[in-house]
């Protein structure tokens, strides 16, 4: 007597199900050896269902155990209380492995409807999951490789991609009707309107930090009140554009990356193509366009947040007053300073775009895909808006502007 | 009009899933107005109902995804609105669904995808895992190779069916099939509905269908349910309802496509008539 039924305690324990109906509360499958006079028999018993889990494996396992030496075996199914296809295979399988071993394995007193499941749903042989994986040393150089190269890739295609938009901007100027001016609008609410606050207030803390670590600093040589040329010429040259362009790469790069990716999952770009549409002009265009105005706009009022947040702290930690604070930034800054700044934003609007728009058009089908698209769209922008500011800085400083 | 013939089989009539007084709405419109529907153990009940009645609104919210109004859906028995996350858990191993769209999780492979549902609620060996999957495959008619394809790389007719493969993969008491073969060509179709009949037959599968397909309807299902106006206007074997006068029906069932089905019902009477469990037609 063999009793896998050990297992009932086991994670799947049905008779403690409280509201299970009693036809369904069932043993766990087990198998009784009977040495008949035609050889082996061996009874089936039990529900053989996946719901036993391990149990139901165990007592497949006993089946082949079981039959020992002997050459022919019956397996006697009139005892089972349920069977599922899961069941049906494992005692098919069991069956089969015996044939290879060269025992004759026969099924007797099956149930009509269990004769047809084994039939139906019985063991086919089946290729287990292959688990090729090269060493790690060759991985790592694959990948490496592979990176390389698709940044040389990724770097042709914006290129490629920057061609066709300036072809298409320039089509677009020469049929103004074509201009898709409601998109644009639409897009630029959503851009520059709707993101306003968090940019609004981010710059202001940002010049508000910078403004009370520099009279900290300052203090020590009595000249804490060049504090406001600090905030001044850093916020309007450098930090307004760049923390701006860092949000908006985040929260509106992201959003284009994934709404062009999601549409491109689910066919309605080519939906768009076999219109005669061509998504870039009615994706790309509208969107980049927005970019290029909303940016600028929000580095201006970008700049006006830092600048108040340096009023306030200086107000507060230095004890001057916004008019003081007014007339020294007056002697700090120019108006190149605060052009400075302002130049750069259409360009980081175009990178941000660009990249943006690109990696939407990579997504293939699964939502892993959006997931690392939508990524590596935010990784990419942010760090080329980064290279892009140290690029100007070294231009503006040849230029001695 | 309620109820028809019981289906017979080994099982007695006990209703899986009874629904009463339903109300589903959005906004201010109504989609269900008090809708009465029972499942019995054992039966292939096909759904229809003309385009956006709310066919699959039901289906939904029998299945929890949608917020009712009003009215009580019992499953197995259990109030869906008094479960213990243990009775949730409990009915999600006992009912498999395949949806329209096949909803397979497009970051696993094939394989993976069917191995789910047994993964997460049974405790079962890699290699056992590995079988079951091949045989839920082939199974549904599927070659071997698919098994390490993705989603993405499928075709609508293969999505539907390795959808069917997940949803039968935990053998569960009902399968939902929210129109299994629209989009399958009429053999793999023919394939699907006996897949369906000899599962319902072996292990005493009960099978919720929404479906367009007449072919279908006439093939496997004990029963049909006709949905209009927020309420099951009709329900009962197909026999009786091509005999109804409801202007809907005649038009569904006597229309240019039904016509030939109908009349092809009517060249066997026998297997009609007398016979609440119908001949798979295609046997």
């Amino acid at each position: 007597m063999l009793e896998p039924a050990s297992t009932a305690s086991g994670p799947r324990d049905m008779s403690a199900v409280s509201a299970w109906p009693e036809r369904l509360v069932t043993t766990a499958p087990s198998v009784t050896k009977k040495a008949g006079g035609d050889g082996v028999v061996l009874s089936l018993a039990g529900a053989w269902i996946v719901g036993a889990g391990k149990a139901l494996e165990t007592g497949a396992a006993s089946l082949r155990s079981e039959v020992g030496d002997a050459k022919s075996v019956i397996l006697d199914l009139s005892a089972v209380q349920r069977l599922d296809t899961a069941g049906a295979w494992v005692i098919d399988r069991a069956r089969a492995e015996l044939a290879e071993a060269g025992v004759s394995a026969a099924y007797r007193g099956a149930r009509p409807e269990h004769a047809l499941l084994i039939k139906e749903a019985g063991y086919r042989p089946f290729e287990a999951a292959k688990d090729v994986r090269p060493s790690h040393g060759v991985v790592l150089l694959s990948a490496v490789g592979e990176t390389v190269y698709e940044s040389g890739e990724d770097f042709a295609d914006i290129v490629d991609y920057l061609g066709e938009i300036v072809t298409m901007l320039g089509r677009l100027a020469l049929h103004p009707l074509r201009w898709r001016w409601t998109s644009m609008v639409y897009h630029l609410e959503r851009y520059s309107l709707r993101s306003m606050p968090i940019i609004l207030l981010i710059n202001f803390l940002v010049g508000a930090i910078v403004t009370q670590q520099g009279i900290f600093q300052l203090t020590r040589f009595g000249a804490a009140s060049y504090a406001v040329n600090l905030v001044g010429v850093l916020g309007l040259r450098e930090l307004g554009v760049l923390m701006t362009s860092i949000m908006i790469a985040g929260r509106t790069g992201s959003a284009i990356t994934a709404e062009i990716g999601s549409m491109n999952m689910r066919e309605e770009i080519d939906a768009l193509k076999v219109m005669a549409l061509d998504p870039l002009e009615v994706l790309v265009i509208p969107r980049l366009i927005a970019l290029v105005i909303a940016l600028p706009i929000l580095t201006f009022l970008a700049d006006l947040a830092t600048l108040s947040g340096g009023i306030i702290v200086s107000w507060i930690y230095a004890g001057m007053a916004p008019a003081v604070f007014i007339e020294r930034l007056q002697q700090a800054i120019a108006t190149e300073t605060f052009l400075v700044g302002l130049i750069k934003a259409p360009f980081m609007a175009t990178v941000i775009g660009l990249i943006a728009t690109t990696e939407g058009m990579e997504v293939r089908g699964s939502a892993e895909s959006l997931g690392r698209c939508v990524t590596s769209s935010v990784v990419k922008s942010i760090f080329m808006v980064i290279v892009m500011d140290g690029l100007f800085a070294m231009f503006f400083a040849a230029v001695d502007y | 009009m309620s109820g028809g013939a019981p289906p017979s089989g080994p099982f007695p009539r006990e209703a899986v899933i009874r629904v009463r007084g339903l109300k589903v709405g959005f906004g201010d419109k109504l989609v269900m107005d008090g809708l009465d529907l029972d499942l019995y153990r054992g039966e292939v009940l096909g759904f229809v109902g003309a385009s956006g009645a709310g066919k699959s609104v039901l289906t939904r919210t029998i299945l929890g995804l949608l917020h009712k109004r009003a009215g009580t859906i019992e499953v197995f028995g259990y109030d869906v609105d008094k479960l213990t996350p243990q009775d949730r858990l409990l009915i999600g191993e006992r009912w498999g669904v395949l949806f329209q769209e096949g909803a397979l999780f497009s970051s696993l492979t094939v394989r993976q995808n069917i191995q789910t549902p047994m993964r997460e609620h049974l405790d079962l060996s890699q290699g056992m895992l590995d079988g079951l999957a091949a045989q839920k495959l082939a199974l549904v008619g599927l070659p071997q190779d698919t098994c390490d394809k993705l989603p993405s790389e499928l075709s609508g007719g293969m999505t539907k069916r390795v959808s069917l493969a997940r949803a039968l993969a935990l053998d569960p008491e009902i399968v939902f099939l929210d129109e299994p073969t629209s989009g399958l060509d009429p053999i793999s179709a023919g394939d699907f509905d006996d897949l369906i009949g000899t599962l319902q037959k072996t292990l005493g599968l009960t099978v919720f269908m929404v479906t367009h397909d007449l072919d279908s309807l006439f093939a496997i299902c004990d029963r049909v349910a006709v949905l209009g106006h927020g309420k099951v206007i009709a329900v009962g074997p197909i026999s009786e309802l091509l005999l109804s006068d409801d202007p809907w029906l005649k038009s569904y069932f006597h229309g240019k496509r039904g016509v030939i089905r109908a009349r092809a019902a009517e060249g066997r009477p026998a297997a009609r008539a007398g016979d609440d469990r119908p001949q798979n037609a295609r046997r």
